[in-house]
């Protein structure tokens, strides 16, 4: 315990801002405009709906002290009843078609749905197939799309503030 | 009981709906700064129930009135135990009410209505997170109750008003078995509080979660109530520890001076108990489900041992 606690001591607050003076600036900025909107609580509702798991890095990484999405209010939650947001990412493959359709159903208003990461904005190369219903937005209403594969933290978070901001 | 009273009392609870939210919000403070990160704001708690509140309500198809109704029912419970527990003053109307037995049945009461609701709907994490709370709920109340029976064989009375005049007002003295019972009731309100040792107030992984279980399916203001019904719980449990340990600085009498003197230092001694909350979180790591009983055994032996020692010890013929 003693050396646990010693080691946090000397590890200190880690969300400073990253070498590249930058994206660091791009981050605080980010931030700031996050907290300024819906109430300074979003909660996300993370919904793969038949991802390679890229994504689900991606977006993990803002749960990281570095990024530190939760420092700011949003939080990710275990269930679409507790969320604003539901963050898709992957093609729609039909096993997961109607999942996705009840988590739409579960999330109480006022909700925003957003696509990250190109298989979900556009099918990627899994494309509409036997097996797949391409894009997220033939499912249920996308407002907004990250593209990239995968996106990065960075571009999630943009995406996120830019979804709120509507 | 007079207007001056009522006034007193209705304060008290006024205060304890608004400080239980900051407290959360403190320990989570707290927990992030030992993470390493920048905490969220101390208000955090009161924007996500400001949000919750103006958010619509989804029901689950099947859920029952009982599904309905047991947000408000826990929320009354928490609120009703925050009137019991003597935070500003031990002289308040409520005190004579309810004596800790009852303060205990009070909290079971909640705990068997969200345990219900967890399971009207039928969903699997439902039912086994009310299960699972049913569990740690029948092994932390014994332990609970003989922590307060060691108290109360101090002051020769049950009532939670009467322990802690006694505690505080009298010439000091030192209880060793009050040392085993704080130990034995630190373990117990972890547990209760759904602290890390045993259940984990942030993890969202479904199938290492108690309390998060049990709300899975609540949305809107009933996700609110039981959010801030869970803070209250929190509070209760921490003015219940600082009354029976800590109690200095609690006034006899319902004068507004007097409670108003008494706000700063309760707020020092919550500040300084929740970061040692988030330090015992940070510092030790979730149990095994089935390591619980063990671990609210070794309470309950505690608090007996208190009590023996209390019994045998302490007590002059």
């Amino acid at each position: 315990m003693i050396p646990l606690l010693k080691r946090i001591l000397r590890t200190g607050i880690l969300t400073e801002p990253p070498p590249a003076p930058q994206p660091a600036a791009e981050i605080e900025r980010l931030h700031d405009e996050i907290l300024a909107i819906l109430g300074r609580a979003l909660t996300i509702r993370e919904v793969d709906a038949g991802s390679c798991n890229g994504c689900e890095l991606e977006i993990h990484a803002l749960n990281n002290p570095y990024y530190n999405i939760e420092g700011r209010g949003i939080k990710f939650v275990a269930s679409p009843r507790h969320a604003d947001m539901l963050l898709v990412t992957g093609p729609v493959t039909k096993n997961m078609e109607n999942a996705l359709r009840i988590a739409y159903d579960c999330t109480p208003d006022p909700k925003l749905v957003v696509a990250a990461g190109d298989c979900a904005c556009s099918g990627g190369v899994f494309g509409e197939s036997y097996a797949s219903c391409g894009r997220v937005d033939n499912v249920i209403a996308v407002d907004l799309t990250i593209p990239g594969c995968p996106p990065t933290p960075l571009a999630l978070m943009q995406g996120i503030l830019a979804a709120v901001r509507r | 009981m007079n207007i001056i009273g009522l006034l007193a009392q209705l304060f008290a609870i006024a205060l304890a709906l608004f400080l239980a939210p900051l407290l959360t919000g403190w320990v989570n403070q707290c927990r992030a700064w030992l993470q390493s990160r920048t905490a969220p704001p101390l208000l955090q708690p009161y924007y996500m129930l400001h949000k919750l509140f103006n958010k619509d309500v989804v029901l689950a198809h099947g859920a029952s009135s009982l599904f309905r109704f047991a947000p408000f029912i826990v929320f009354g419970c928490m609120v009703l135990a925050c009137a019991i527990v003597p935070t500003l003053s031990t002289d308040l109307p409520f005190a004579p009410a309810a004596d800790t037995i009852a303060l205990v049945g009070v909290f079971g009461l909640a705990r068997i209505f969200i345990a219900l609701a967890a399971m009207d709907v039928g969903t699997s994490f439902g039912s086994l997170g009310g299960r699972r709370e049913m569990l740690i709920g029948f092994l932390a109340e014994p332990a609970l109750l003989m922590v307060i029976f060691t108290t109360a064989l101090i002051s020769q009375s049950t009532s939670v008003a009467t322990i802690v005049e006694t505690l505080a007002q009298r010439e000091f003295a030192i209880y060793p078995s009050l040392a085993f019972a704080g130990v034995a009731f630190t373990f117990v309100s972890f547990a209760e509080n759904a602290r890390v040792p045993v259940d984990n107030p942030a993890t969202h992984l479904e199938l290492t979660m108690i309390h998060e279980a049990m709300i899975l399916e609540y949305s809107g203001r009933h996700l609110a109530l039981l959010e801030w019904a869970a803070s209250l719980k929190l509070y209760a449990y921490s003015c219940l520890g600082l009354a029976l340990f800590f109690p200095w600085g609690i006034p006899n009498g319902d004068s507004f001076p007097a409670l108003l003197a008494a706000i700063p230092l309760l707020v020092f001694k919550l500040a300084i108990g929740g970061s040692l909350l988030a330090i015992i979180e940070t510092v030790n790591a979730k149990m095994r489900i089935f390591r619980a009983p063990e671990y609210l055994g070794t309470a309950f032996l505690l608090a007996v041992l208190g009590l023996l020692v209390r019994l045998l010890l302490e007590t002059r013929v």
